[in-house]
């Protein structure tokens, strides 16, 4: 394994717009491997939006427009003739709501990336989804039912399922967006355990809206606010001391 | 990170999962096959509106060649003579549906009130359901309906017997766009008329229903016009005739039987009266259907800037 | 505790929409009363053995519908052949691909294809596709097909495959909305679940919307074939009627609806009126409980996606 402080992943003077609402205005943002970075501001405040820019998500949405450059190891994901579906499948995603293949069983779920790019080796499917199983601390608690539909387990399994079915495509980087927002506090615990975890294999970056979730499992926190981003800088920097008056009053409470 | 599906890490965004060329093959697939089934939905949406297209075209390029004044006042001619129009199908269309509408308009526009207004009440379920059913009853079997129970008991087939033929084909339709009509009205408005001490009838009757009375109008539109279209249930209630429409308990002429008639005719000057027949029909339908659109259109976009 | 509540007008008012409402519920029972009734002395004479027998002889009064049955379910079943298919089609495009004014547009002319008089179906059917087919398509299927016995014999033109093409056309807005209903119903969120895992748009398209759809297309695909059964004056015209079961699907045939529509009026022997009315009966029952079936599965749908 390489290590470099190289950014895995660099935003280049990123807008972004819906129609004529411009929601992401000049953000330039680098990433370090195997870190955690997690994006925090205000409902609103484009953090979502810029996480969808970065594996060309935010295109699908009609009258979605992109301007700036997104490198991924040093390649622009939005050069000419780069295909969006390659671009994704080394940028996996985790959303806010589990969003599990109803009608595809829990194997099937964790290994979909896979079969979808042609894998048909039953053994290599079978040994990729039990090693993304534990890495998403999943293994044991399905392990007996791996045929049962994916929407049969509770509402935090569903999700590690969907971090496992993200992680066994073995991308590099994996955007998370607001993945604990619709869970209990035990299963927000666990998958907060499981980043930690996570960012051996990976690069992770995190939105959301909780700042202790920020402080307590991200390496380096990125602050929005109205389409900008205000400040960037390792968490605890970041949280003790910060630099922009804004972000002193977003993290102390003042709104938001 | 070295993995057993191949490095995929820092020489170069593209290479693909897995080493070799295979799989860059089995991308280009993809990528081919995606461009080709969407190519697909599109081409079927094509296909799938064609015939409107030729339908269209075909009924006005043929249809307006017979269309006059002649057309509509004059009775058709025997076999052989030139001229003469579907004066008394027109009038026997209208005398139809006009009578079918007296009937059915009350029945369809009450159940649709009853529908929106009391929805959560049981009678509401088992109207809502016959309403459906009856909806999707064959058109023919309405006109052995009114054939058992006009025709039989009158011994003659009669324009009252096509006309109830025709009610019960409208009432569905009217019942259910003046419930939906009334739906789009929001509760609050109900509440408002309630809390000015209105009893639920007028608040109904007075604001709901008269709010929605062009709603409505146009639900009545929309069936009136799918009634004018039928054929099958007049074939053996109001039957034909070659005559001027006298009294509603003989047999009366109709657009779409007469159309049906001359369609299987071998004689050029009926199915020119059966294009222009057509061209009418169609006319008609689409623009009752385009002023309900309208008018959706139009209070959509006045709900929004309210 | 409602009716309490409620002052005299209120009850009146409700009462009048109930008696006016409460003919459509009679209607339906009379419907079935009066079917029974009118073809009573066909069913004491014919019994069951009247759906398969294929022998329909006014001349003689004996009377079996056999070739109707036939002819109905194979005109309805080769037309949702090619509407399902092509209705799936048109509502992924809808739903999944096409710009909003351009899905509008295309909304709108497919609806349009339902509000079209069936007569204008037969008749554009008699002057438009039946020649098409007679000079075209069927000799071309059979110089290349002809070895299958379903292309074989004389192109007529009007037929059981012309029939079968008018009602894929008619019924292909009926599935059409309904499927269009059950994919806007998939959540935005399994669509961008598969994206994000670097399927292509068609593979999403069939992993997070087809494949949870499969219930709602049956339904719709049910409801499709309700209307194309009960469906009468375009088949008349276009399926040539003749009382007969043929192989070939270019060979003229004769529905359930058809033959009440050509015979009812000119009907001589009572034994003759209560047979088309036994036919009619059949066909009621049978629509009766395909729109029951597809009713049920569809509401059920709908109720799941909106709560």
């Amino acid at each position: 394994m390489k290590l470099t402080l190289e950014p895995i992943l660099s935003a280049k003077k990123v807008n972004a717009y819906f129609g004529a609402f411009q929601a992401i205005k000049d953000v330039s943002l680098d990433v370090a491997p195997h870190s955690v970075t997690a994006l925090i501001g205000p409902s609103g405040c484009g953090k979502s939006t810029f996480l969808r820019t970065l594996n060309r998500l935010h295109e699908e949405i009609p009258g979605a427009r992109f301007e700036g450059e997104v490198l991924l190891e040093g390649e622009d994901i939005y050069a000419r003739g780069m295909d969006p579906v390659q671009v994704r499948r080394k940028i996996g995603m985790v959303f806010q709501k589990p969003n599990p293949f109803p009608s595809l069983s829990i194997f099937e779920n964790v290994v979909v990336g896979l079969t979808l790019a042609g894998v048909r080796n039953r053994h290599l499917l079978e040994e990729t989804a039990e090693s993304a199983l534990k890495n998403a601390a999943l293994w044991d608690e399905v392990k007996d039912k791996l045929k049962a539909p994916g929407t049969s387990l509770s509402g935090g399994q569903q999700q590690r399922l969907c971090i496992a079915r993200a992680l066994a495509v073995k991308p590099p980087v994996i955007l998370m967006d607001e993945p604990t927002s619709a869970l209990d506090p035990i299963s927000t615990a666990r998958i907060e355990e499981l980043l930690g975890e996570m960012k051996k294999e990976v690069t992770v970056i995190i939105v959301t809206h909780n700042m202790q979730q920020a402080a307590r499992c991200s390496d380096h926190t990125a602050f929005f606010l109205l389409g900008e981003l205000v400040e960037h800088a390792r968490s605890p920097t970041l949280f003790s001391n910060p630099q922009d008056r804004r972000t002193e009053q977003y993290i102390t409470g003042r709104f938001g | 990170m070295k993995t057993e599906l191949g490095n995929l890490g820092n020489d170069g965004l593209l290479r693909p999962l897995k080493q070799g060329d295979n799989f860059s093959r089995l991308d280009f697939r993809r990528t081919v096959k995606n461009r080709v089934m969407l190519g697909l939905l599109g081409l079927a949406s094509l296909v799938a509106i064609l015939p409107l297209l030729f339908i269209l075209y075909y009924v006005i390029h043929r249809g307006i060649a017979g269309l006059s004044i002649r057309f509509f006042t004059q009775l058709p001619k025997p076999v052989g003579e030139t001229g003469g129009g579907l004066g008394n199908a027109v009038l026997g269309t209208l005398i139809l549906v006009g009578l079918g509408s007296i009937i059915g308009v009350p029945v369809g526009v009450a159940s649709g009130v009853y529908l929106a207004e009391y929805r959560r009440s049981k009678y509401a379920n088992v109207l809502r359901s016959a309403v459906e059913l009856l909806a999707g009853v064959p058109s023919i079997i309405l006109g052995i309906f009114a054939y058992a129970l006009i025709v039989v008991p009158m011994k003659g087939f009669s324009a009252l017997a096509g006309s109830i033929a025709l009610a019960v084909i409208l009432i569905p339709t009217v019942a259910k766009t003046t419930e939906e009509v009334l739906k789009l009205v929001p509760d609050h408005i109900r509440e408002a008329g309630l809390a000015l001490g209105l009893p639920r009838w007028k608040v109904i009757l007075r604001i709901v229903v008269y709010g929605s009375r062009s709603g409505i109008l146009t639900g009545v539109m929309l069936g009136v016009a799918r009634i004018s279209g039928e054929s099958a249930p007049l074939l053996f209630t109001a039957l034909n005739s070659q005559y001027w429409p006298h009294g509603l308990l003989n047999p009366i002429s109709s657009l779409p039987v007469q159309i049906y008639t001359y369609a299987i005719s071998p004689f050029d000057e009926w199915t020119q009266l059966a294009w222009t027949g057509s061209m009418v029909l169609v006319l008609f339908v689409l623009v009752a259907n385009l002023s309900m659109r309208a008018l959706i259109y139009q209070k959509g976009s006045g709900g929004k800037t309210k | 505790m409602r009716n309490r509540a409620a002052n005299l007008g209120d009850r009146r008012f409700q009462r009048t929409l109930m008696a006016l409402s409460g003919s459509v519920v009679s209607v339906l029972g009379l419907i079935a009363v009066y079917l029974v009734k009118l073809s009573w002395p066909a069913i004491r004479e014919f019994g069951l053995p009247f759906f398969w027998s294929t022998d329909w002889d006014p001349v003689k009064d004996h009377f079996g519908a056999g070739a109707f049955i036939f002819g109905t379910v194979t005109s309805s079943f080769l037309a949702l052949l090619i509407a399902v298919p092509l209705s799936i089609s048109v509502a992924l495009f809808l739903t999944e691909l096409a710009p909003r004014k351009i899905a509008a547009l295309v909304a709108f002319m497919v609806e349009m294809l339902a509000a079209i008089p069936s007569v204008v179906y037969g008749l554009w059917g008699i002057f438009f596709l039946a020649p098409l087919l007679r000079l075209h398509v069927q000799p071309f299927l059979s110089r290349h097909f002809g070895w299958v016995f379903l292309f074989q014999g004389p192109p007529y033109g009007i037929g059981m495959f012309a029939a079968a093409l008018i009602l894929a056309i008619m019924v292909t807005p009926t599935i059409t909305a309904i499927c269009r209903e059950v994919f806007r119903a998939v959540p935005e969120t399994q669509r961008e679940a598969a994206l994000g895992l670097g399927a292509t748009k068609w593979e999403t398209i069939q992993l997070a919307v087809v494949k949870s759809s499969w219930s709602g297309i049956f339904g719709a695909s049910i409801l499709g074939l309700g209307r194309a059964l009960g469906e009468t004056m375009a088949v008349t015209m276009l399926i040539g009627n003749r009382n007969e079961i043929s192989a070939s699907l270019f060979a003229p045939g004769q529905t359930m609806a058809s033959v009440i529509a050509n015979e009812y009026a000119e009907a001589e022997s009572s034994t003759h009126i209560a047979a088309l009315a036994y036919v009619g009966l059949a066909l009621f029952i049978v629509s009766f409980v395909t729109n029951f079936i597809a009713r049920r599965i569809v509401l059920r749908l709908q109720g799941g996606a909106s709560r």
